[in-house]
């Protein structure tokens, strides 16, 4: 598949990036907030909720990352507008400030001295004209440079290195070649291939980077572990697929980055890359987790592989399920959006399964909904550092 | 032809059933993926799709090697086309 001069059609926002949805969310800076955020999404049709857990007495890097992890989400250019609410303003408008950075319609507003139901109608009103204002929004052509596409694989068994996997890295090799922004991430779900991921760094400075950041997180299990993690990593769907250490499962992970690209940098959690090329995200390897922090990074598709099959998807990224093998793909056909079982049937090549990814990526971009988008999966997790104050 | 297991590379320990319902005793024909050859062996255990067999024989102590890379030590003696997982090979990490 000849992927140069090739376009896709999404939505080009004020900042200059380009989103292939257009979604309006109602975001909220922490639990308390999340009622009055349903209740805005019921009253109008077209605007999303984003409930989460966390918001209240995070602190130093883990309350960074909260914030970064919610900027970032109203920053997407999946996002055509974001209605924050928090308990109080202060937050909300710190996080509200974030994404106005990128022109987009924001507005914040605090429920203490209002109460849910003068919040709920306030922010009602104002969702209302964002909803409006998205809808009137048009798609124009953009090119393939555009398009910014994550990875991460998830509940994988040995199917997922010999076919979901690679077939992802070889429409990444594609990706690269056309200059795209592609990312990557799961520090722990390296261990074994730490090596051949360090091999791909584009120089030393960038190989330390990355060593760093996988070392970083060996240490974290080293400090917290009470047995050789057989229990949860490899998991039990993963077990059950038939891995059978962290070293298999991660061989078959790297699978993702194809053969030819190079690793041209790091990034921290929900950072944003600066330029095109292939990107490490030090992230965790559970499914939501990653992906959440994918979308809050700017990823506008994301490329799922998986053997088992985990039903994840995302509230604003489109999370596209690939699967490599046949009884999922039998029994669980509703979540996968390419087969590409074939593969190991000898009735495709890798090249060919390459370009079902890539193609597929392209529909989704121009607006095809995924599996995921149709069964309403829209799992967000933020990333937790440390316990709260 | 069927396709009843894949293996990475040749110089690897182990393959994947990639077909359900693997029984022992079955004659099974193997792709060897980098190299796009075929072998044939004969399974000595059920292996459920997905799971993998030895195709060399393996000692305890013995790495197991797949994508040609280490990932694991053999806890148990393994025979060819004996069944490979948990019970007879552990993550040399953590």
């Amino acid at each position: 598949m000849d992927l140069s001069n090739q376009t896709f059609w999404g939505y080009r926002r004020q900042n200059g990036r380009v989103g292939v949805r257009n979604h309006v969310i109602i975001l909220p800076v922490d639990d308390l907030s999340n009622a009055a955020c349903e209740a805005v999404a019921n009253n109008i049709k077209g605007a999303m909720a984003i409930p989460h857990p966390y918001g209240r007495l995070q602190f130093g890097a883990d309350l960074d990352l909260h914030f970064s992890t919610l900027i970032g989400t109203g920053c997407n250019p999946n996002v055509a507008g974001v209605i924050v609410i928090g308990i109080e303003d202060q937050w909300a408008k710190k996080v509200a400030d974030g994404i106005a950075a990128t022109g987009k319609p924001v507005e914040y507003f605090g429920i203490e001295l209002h109460g849910d139901h003068d919040t709920i109608m306030r922010a009602s009103k104002m969702a209302k004209c964002f909803v409006q204002e998205a809808s009137a929004l048009v798609r124009e052509e953009c090119s393939i440079q555009d398009l910014w596409v994550s990875t991460k694989c998830g509940e994988s068994d040995t199917t997922s290195g010999c076919a979901g996997n690679p077939s992802v890295g070889n429409a990444y090799d594609k990706f690269y070649e056309q200059g795209m922004t592609l990312l990557f991430g799961e520090t722990t779900e390296i261990t074994g291939g730490e090596h051949l991921v360090a091999a791909r760094c584009r120089t030393p400075q960038i190989r330390d980077q990355f060593m760093a950041m996988f070392n970083r997180y060996q240490d974290v299990v080293n400090q917290h572990k009470t047995s050789d993690l057989s229990d949860s990593q490899p998991t039990k769907g993963n077990i059950a697929g038939g891995l059978t250490t962290i070293e298999e499962k991660a061989l078959g992970n790297i699978q993702k980055i194809g053969k030819k690209c190079l690793v041209d940098g790091v990034l921290d959690k929900a950072e944003v890359p600066t330029g095109p090329g292939l990107w490490f995200m030090d992230s965790s390897s559970a499914a939501a987790e990653m992906v959440t922090l994918c979308a809050a990074s700017g990823f506008a598709v994301h490329l799922f592989p998986t053997g088992q099959c985990n039903v994840i998807g995302n509230p604003i990224l489109p999370v596209v399920k690939i699967c490599g093998n046949p009884r999922t793909v039998r029994t669980m056909k509703e979540h996968i959006d390419v087969d590409v079982s074939g593969l190991l049937r000898r009735e495709i090549n890798m090249d060919q399964a390459g370009d079902m990814v890539a193609e597929m990526t392209l529909r989704t971009a121009n607006g095809r909904l995924t599996n995921a988008e149709v069964l309403g999966h829209r799992e967000f997790v933020l990333t937790r550092l440390y316990e709260s104050a | 032809m069927t396709i009843h297991f894949v293996v990475h590379d040749e110089g690897d320990s182990v393959g994947v059933a990639v077909v359900e319902g693997v029984k022992a005793g079955d004659q099974l024909t193997g792709w060897i993926m980098d190299q796009d050859k075929t072998i044939s062996f004969k399974a000595i255990s059920d292996i459920p799709i997905g799971h993998k067999l030895a195709i060399k024989p393996l000692k305890a102590n013995d790495t197991a090697i797949k994508y040609g890379v280490d990932i694991g030590r053999v806890v148990a003696p393994i025979a060819e086309g004996e069944h490979v997982h948990v019970h007879n090979l552990k993550t040399k990490r953590w």
